[in-house]
């Protein structure tokens, strides 16, 4: 079974506006490799040259903090969610959608 | 200009008429604005002003730009000077293009000299920065909400929200119900009771989550991504956090515009501490002080100290941390400005460091006692600390030193209240009050009859 990478708004432009992405990445190294053949471009706004992840961008297993569960060292498990979030989120209010009945904007 | 008025800022602005609230006439408007536009603290790439706070090419987080000639060329010093003592006469070097939608009281709290504590701690110049009676909610999260919220209604929203410690909950839910928003509020479940109590007394819809702030914040990240909102200190983050410069401004120009050569601040998100400073360069680079070099020491309690940690070992880099301390208001971490403030506190020739829960109490107490100032968890951090460093010798005790209390003491009673020692009760006799009170030290009730009476002595002696 494969992970789940979840994709923020601002990296959809990325992702063909996919907010979810599925891998069978055995690592976090293995994960911006396969995103980076997928969609090419993407890795460069997600980690160093050497894979080191940026400095503001967050990456969540389910809910941890993959920096707690060994960061790149911590292998995927079969059913993964990833969430990739920046540590201060935003850049998104002019394309977020609406709850329903939400009278907003 | 109506005369008079809570805003009669002065005849050279023109005068803005809210149909919507009737009597808030605010004279703020015409080209008051001088925002230039968002800047990524990192790359450097520039962004037009909307409601964003990353940037899309690092993620970095993005800083308000202004335009300084002009405010230097249009702007006097005396012109500030005039203004009522609110945050807004700084407005020149806030992020809103129109009048406060809401706080328009916020700010200009008391500066403080504190002898008694300075004796306590052994300085010569100590002053409290008393945030403490911040309106409306008693902490500096009042000044940050007034911004973010204002610029809410300018870009149009009508929900806001926030992820909180405790403090900007209550702030954001107080000044939502004063702008008329509809309000989403997420905290930690396990927050003090008197903070959950002073955010649902406003109305707010207070979303309790099973799970530290940095999980509750992950979740905000979240919903922030998906629904229009303005959250303050997500999408709104670049204009909330401009607010905390006012805290800066009020103590350079309360010193008669001039900076503390040393400042104590306590550090959650970290973003406080580095606005602090952006302010002090804002006054230097408006020639409105001479100098600005202050030393800036990070406080932080040892069981969440990410960035006091790094700032220690001398690097700018953040561990995250798994949060395990009674001071829940600075409980970050995984603190969002951590790199700037550890890179800001080294540069300026300053440090951090952390205390424990109990020297936190210890700090709450001494403040108390020697200044009659009641700070809430996070300003016995900063106490805590001050003793600390100076008896390290790391924060010269000849030099001025600003203490920055951010929030008031009767929202964290639980942290104290196990400490005091409980008032007998007699009966209304003399002699009962003469046996029972009179052969006790002075500061009957506050102290265990084998300590040391008088607290700055007691200090001295810890």
């Amino acid at each position: 079974m494969p992970i789940t990478i979840h994709i923020p708004p601002p990296l959809r432009k990325y992702t063909n506006g996919a907010d979810a992405v599925e891998t069978t990445a055995g690592n976090l190294n293995e994960l911006f490799g396969e995103l980076d053949q997928k969609f090419p471009g993407i890795k460069k706004v997600l980690c160093t040259e050497d894979g080191t992840p940026l400095r503001f961008l967050n990456i969540y297993v389910n809910d941890e903090d993959i920096r707690f569960l060994g960061g790149a060292q911590y292998n995927f498990q079969d059913g993964d969610e990833v969430l990739l979030i920046p540590a201060i989120a935003g850049g998104v209010s002019q394309r977020a959608s609406q709850p329903p009945g939400d009278g907003n904007r | 200009m109506r005369s008079g008025g809570l805003f009669s800022f002065g005849a050279s602005f023109d005068k803005i008429i809210n149909p919507s609230r009737p009597g808030c006439e605010i004279a703020y408007g015409g080209d008051v604005s001088y925002i230039a536009h968002l800047k990524c603290r990192q790359c450097g790439r520039t962004y037009k002003i909307e409601p964003i706070a990353a940037c899309e090419e690092c993620w970095a987080p993005l800083e308000v730009v202004y335009d300084y000639d002009r405010i230097r060329a249009e702007v006097p010093r005396q012109t500030v000077e005039s203004r009522p003592p609110t945050m807004w006469r700084y407005r020149e070097l806030l992020p809103l293009a129109n009048a406060p939608w809401v706080g328009r009281s916020t700010g200009f709290t008391p500066l403080l000299p504190a002898p008694r504590l300075a004796s306590a701690l052994g300085a010569r110049e100590v002053y409290l920065k008393n945030d403490a009676v911040n309106y409306p909610t008693l902490s500096f999260k009042d000044r940050v909400v007034a911004v973010a919220l204002s610029k809410a209604r300018e870009f149009g929203f009508e929900t806001v929200g926030c992820s909180s410690t405790g403090n900007l909950a209550n702030s954001v839910a107080a000044q939502a119900a004063a702008g008329g928003f509809k309000t989403f509020i997420f905290v930690p479940a396990d927050l003090e009771p008197e903070k959950l109590i002073n955010t649902r007394i406003y109305g707010a819809t207070l979303v309790k989550v099973r799970g530290n702030y940095d999980q509750v914040n992950r979740l905000c990240s979240e919903v922030s991504q998906k629904y229009a909102w303005g959250m303050v200190n997500v999408n709104l983050r670049s204009y909330y956090s401009e607010g905390s410069k006012t805290f800066g401004y009020e103590i350079a120009e309360q010193l008669g515009w001039r900076v503390p050569q040393n400042i104590v601040v306590p550090m959650a998100g970290g973003s406080l501490i580095t606005k602090i400073n952006k302010a002090f360069g804002e006054l230097q680079k408006l020639g409105w002080i001479e100098l600005a070099a202050t030393k800036f020491f990070g406080a932080q309690a040892t069981g969440c100290s990410p960035i006091t940690t790094a700032a220690r070992n001398g690097t700018y880099e953040i561990t995250p941390q798994k949060p395990n301390t009674l001071v829940k208001s600075l409980a970050i971490g995984n603190p969002a400005d951590g790199f700037y403030a550890a890179k800001m506190i080294l540069e300026s020739g300053g440090t951090g460091d952390d205390v424990s829960d109990a020297e936190v109490v210890e700090g709450i107490r001494l403040l108390a006692e020697t200044e009659g100032l009641f700070a809430e968890t996070a300003g016995g951090v900063t106490v805590a600390v001050a003793r600390k460093l100076i008896r390290l010798g790391r924060l010269n005790p000849k030099e001025s030193i600003v203490l920055a209390i951010t929030g008031n003491g009767l929202k964290t009673v639980g942290a104290v209240s196990g400490e005091l020692k409980e008032a007998e009760v007699i009966r209304p006799r003399l002699a009962e009050f003469e046996e029972l009170y009179l052969n006790v030290p002075a500061a009957a009730g506050a102290w265990p009859a084998t300590s040391l009476t008088d607290p700055i002595s007691r200090a001295r002696a810890l």
